[in-house]
């Protein structure tokens, strides 16, 4: 069994009340933090900590905070970004669901450090369930005195509020969910100036995610440190992983990050293997956007290392034969799909949530997913393959926001690694629309353990 | 149906405004219009746009801006209950075309329809964070996850006994 | 008051010197020509504009000298500001012609590309933006978007499927009217300019959207199928107007006057009135006063975009006489820089190298050999 920091107590029958949590320990973080630190030292403790973004960019946390400006006379916000919606990420729910109190305790701390007296939860719309348990947990919270005027006697004020999205993945980016938050459209804002200088309201601001703020609380309470000692090199402290698709055990587990790939997918303690015996194809490690490795390179590295689940592992050999680890959403895919049709239903998924703003990812969306519709049709000719090589590679790079790079990345990374399959369909389009090209050479190079 | 607010709605509203700093009220835009959906029939109409945009004193492009924005808000009448399903990558792969054609075949209705009966309406949605639940659908405020053709079955049963006995 | 600190700034090998805070753009269309990068979104009179077309792109080869490490991506050079030091490449970054081509590719996509029945054919930035680095041919082969048609009054012509989605009418309705009605509504590929209900635009000074339209998707209605531009004589008026500055260009054929815009300046922009003011003109200029006895005609207007509509109008008077102010003067006082040592450009230019010596196409040698 692994180290378990944000999950250990999810089973523990009532957690989700206060009064469960509280007597599991909980909330003594707020109390060691507002007490006996400084908001510097919790900002000291937080870098110690080696933590880094959990949302998917995986951006030191320390180093966030510490670029808040801090502008006499003008209020800060701390705002966390529940706006989960990556497909194959849904760790953040989970961790709401079952334990909003390890969230708001993270928030609370958070808060102080950064000096936000309002701090904003943005939940996407369609967690309307999670909003209800979320706000129940800040009534609950601030009935026993954590939230509200002078927490703990301190002087240190702090309310917390949740907010509705409305159905846009878009929301995710951090500047376009400061523009939702002040009731706009979802457009993210052309950066610089950064949120840390001018954000919500024109006030510094930092945006962090549900799990980044609540393993502010493990942090804290063992230490910035030892936090550090777990796991291996950049990748410390522990990671939520959402494992769904064709595995026996899909669900959110916390893993260390010094296990391998393999063994995350194979043992019985996470994914519990290949559901109905079936064989590995691929698997998209990091969320959808992230690169999709064929069984052979998502076990191993080129150079014939075992992979690890950790930021480094998982993005070595760049985008040529690495993947990334994103934000944990664990896509795998076995010997019966189509990483055609796949590919077409990302594309699709990535037009439908394009703001619109700038032309290249505005356009180009569109013209990716009508010509994966048309090759997953069997109406595709050999020179749409190149051509959608062409236009990933010129929206890469030259939007706005990186939704551009995530509609780009899956395209490019299912092109450079099973293009026989793309040729298999443009040259047998009758027999593509009643079978799949299956395993063929992307055999799954593990033995299945007994 | 008239297009404004009941005393319970309206103090649901003024918490939602209270939330944000003086003279920052747009900000509860989005809250808001979901408030006015689930309180006028399942909808957006001009009127109920138009309604929030005063409440929030904001001009009503503002509003509709928005409103077409967000893929939650329905700017057309829809059905008693709305069955949005996800069509994306992870409820692909497990499945979820198999239990699109089967809802589209019992409902008789294509994505974007609703029944005849006024109860039903098929929405087809961009991934709802539930891919290890796949395949699923929103009904609602509630997920409906883990869905077979024999759960579907059931769902439809469920929400049909619901709207006779109300 | 302070001293203002000036940075230097090279772009495409020209230095030149600007306040701090200037962006790239705007550096860059100091020094002119083909430096300076195409600009479809913004617009240096409206707040906020900018940023979104991506046709703008640069590479910051070098960052500043503090720190000169190159950016790792294209940069919008409307919204990016100069660092002192730094060297931004345009037209001789390969990355950015190869960018710009998709951008242009990419705006085209859906475009109607109906030239020939679009009133801002002739003064239309997308034309001029294919001409220089688009391609003769398409590699789109699906049905273009379209929009349901929405009405929005009796001036004001909206064309949707040729709006590249610049914001900029957004922004003016926004800057310059007490209420918007229109703005963008949807998302994505479908967003449009809309007013979600039917209603007409009909706010004073609405009608300068037209002017701010970098393409044929806001045009003036009553100006619409009359004539096209390139028939037309632009000259320089204005009338005593209660409510604008009165200062337009008018758009005439013999003594009728077409049509009535802002005057703008090189880069399709409104140009500023003598008290330093954006010049935007009200719907009563703009629509109302079509007979040239409305106006004081002050004389032709040179139309100095490389465009259609200067050509052959005024040979001997407009756009053709000699300079007679210095370079100093032109150039706001600054001294000139030495723009680009031609000698570095290529070794053909290099004074110490004999030509008969470079290898390449055929010169004197290859014929006094063969002789």
């Amino acid at each position: 069994m692994g180290v378990k920091l944000l999950l250990d107590k999810a089973n523990v029958p009532g957690i989700r009340t206060y009064e469960v949590y509280r007597r599991e320990g909980g909330y003594r973080a707020v109390e060691k933090a507002l007490k006996e630190m400084t908001t510097d030292a919790i900002v000291e403790e937080v870098k110690k900590s080696g933590l880094r973004g959990r949302g998917g960019a995986g951006f030191p946390t320390g180093m966030k905070w510490s670029f808040i400006a801090k502008p006499d006379g003008v209020p800060r916000h701390l705002v966390c970004n529940a706006d989960e919606s990556e497909p194959g990420t849904f760790k953040d729910r989970y961790l709401m669901e079952f334990l909003p109190h390890l969230l708001i305790e993270g928030l609370i701390v958070s808060s102080y450090a950064l000096g936000s007296n309002d701090t904003y939860i943005y939940i996407r719309g369609e967690y309307a369930w999670i909003t209800d348990i979320l706000e129940q947990a800040i009534e609950e919270a601030k009935a026993a005195g954590w939230l509200g005027k002078n927490i703990l006697g301190t002087g240190f004020d702090c309310n917390i509020h949740v907010q509705r999205g409305g159905g846009a993945y878009i929301c995710g980016e951090e500047t376009a969910l400061i523009e939702s938050l002040e009731g706009k459209r979802g457009n993210p804002r052309i950066k610089p100036p950064f949120p840390a200088i001018q954000g919500l309201w024109m006030r510094p601001t930092v945006v962090n995610n549900v799990e980044t703020l609540a393993a502010v609380v493990p942090i804290i309470n063992m230490g910035g440190e030892e936090y550090a000692k777990i796991g291996v090199g950049k990748s410390t402290g522990t990671k939520l992983i959402s494992a769904c698709g064709n595995i026996n055990k899909p669900g959110v587990y916390e893993i260390d990050m010094t296990i391998t790939v393999e063994e995350f997918i194979y043992s019985d303690e996470y994914c519990g293997g290949m559901k109905d015996g079936k064989k590995l194809k691929a698997c998209i490690p990091g969320g959808s956007s992230v690169p999709i490795l064929p069984a052979n390179l998502l076990l191993t590295t080129a150079k014939g290392e075992p992979r690890y689940m950790n930021y480094e592992s998982l993005s070595d050999g760049g985008f040529a034969t690495g993947s990334m680890l994103g934000s944990g959403g664990f896509i795998v895919l076995d010997e019966d799909q189509c990483i055609v049709k796949n590919t077409y239903t990302l594309a699709r998924f990535y037009r439908h949530e394009s703001c619109g703003q700038c032309s290249p990812c505005r356009e180009g969306t569109g013209w990716m997913e009508k010509i994966l519709q048309k090759i997953e049709t069997g109406k595709g000719e050999m020179s749409d393959i190149d051509l959608l090589w062409d236009i990933q590679r010129k929206i890469e790079g030259n939007t706005i926001c990186p939704l551009g790079d995530a509609a780009s990345w899956p395209v490019a990374a299912a092109i450079r690694h099973f293009r026989d399959e793309f040729e298999w369909h443009v040259k047998n389009p009758e027999l593509a629309q009643t079978s799949n090209f299956g395993l063929q050479h992307y055999a799954d190079p593990i033995h299945v353990p007994a | 149906m008239a297009t404004t607010f009941n005393d319970t709605q309206m103090t649901e509203f003024k918490r939602l405004v209270a939330r944000y700093p003086e003279g920052k009220q747009k900000s509860a835009l989005l809250p808001a219009l979901h408030l006015a959906q689930e309180s006028f029939d399942g909808w957006l109409s001009t009127e109920a746009m138009d309604y929030v945009a005063s409440l929030l004193q904001i001009e009503p492009i503002e509003v509709y801006e928005v409103a077409t924005f967000y893929s939650m808000y329905n700017l057309k009448p829809v059905g008693k209950f709305v069955f949005e399903v996800c069509q994306t990558g992870p409820c692909m792969v497990s499945g979820s075309d198999n239990i699109i054609d089967y809802i589209k075949k019992t409902l008789d209705i294509r994505p974007g329809e609703t029944t005849k009966d006024g109860l039903f309406t098929l929405k087809l949605v961009e991934c709802l964070g539930a891919c290890g639940y796949a395949p699923m659908m929103q009904v609602g405020k509630i997920y409906k996850e883990h869905l077979t053709k024999e759960k579907v079955d059931s769902i439809i049963a469920e929400y049909k006994a619901l709207a006779t006995n109300n | 008051m302070s001293e203002q600190t000036f940075f230097k700034v090279t772009v495409d090998g020209i230095t030149i010197e600007v306040p701090a805070g200037t962006t790239i753009l705007q550096a860059a269309r100091q020094i002119g020509g083909q430096v300076a990068p195409p600009a479809m979104c913004y617009y240096s009179k409206l707040k906020g504009s900018g940023g979104k077309c991506r046709t703008c792109l640069v590479e910051v080869s070098k960052g500043s000298e503090k720190d000169p490490r190159p950016m790792p991506k294209l940069v919008a050079s409307c919204r990016t500001t100069v660092m002192d030091g730094m060297e931004v490449k345009n037209i001789t970054s390969d990355k950015v012609i190869d960018a710009r081509a998709g951008v242009v590719e990419f705006l085209l996509l859906n475009h109607p590309l109906d030239c020939p029945i679009c009133d801002q054919a002739g003064e239309c930035h997308l034309q001029d933006l294919s001409f220089d680095h688009g391609k003769s041919k398409t590699r789109f082969e699906f049905q273009k978007r379209t929009f349901k048609k929405h009405d929005l009054g009796d001036n004001i012509q909206l064309h949707m499927t040729r709006c590249i989605l610049c914001y900029r009418c957004v922004f003016t309705a926004d800057q310059l009217t007490n209420k918007r009605v229109h703005g963008i509504l949807d998302r994505g590929d479908h967003a449009e300019i809309a007013t979600h209900i039917e209603k007409s635009l009909d706010n004073e000074f609405i009608g300068n959207v037209i002017d701010v339209c970098p393409v044929g998707a806001l045009t003036d209605k009553t100006f619409r199928f009359k004539n096209r531009v390139w028939f037309l004589k632009p000259m320089d008026a204005h009338r005593d107007c209660p409510t604008c500055s009165g200062r337009v260009t008018l758009w005439n054929r013999g003594d009728e006057v077409y049509r009535v815009t802002a005057r703008k300046d090189e880069w399709g922009e409104i140009e500023d009135t003598p008290d330093g003011q954006p010049g935007w003109i009200c719907n009563t200029c703009r629509f109302d006063k079509k007979e040239a006895s409305d106006w004081v005609i002050e004389g032709p207007r040179a139309i100095s975009r490389a465009s259609v509509i200067s050509q052959g109008h005024y040979q001997g008077s407009v756009g053709m006489h000699k300079p007679t102010e210095t370079f100093l003067a032109v150039n706001g006082g600054r001294a000139p820089h030495l723009l680009m040592d031609i000698h570095d450009e290529s070794e053909v230019n290099q004074p110490t190298i004999h030509l008969g010596k470079i290898q390449g196409p055929s010169h004197g040698n290859t014929f006094n050999n063969k002789n």
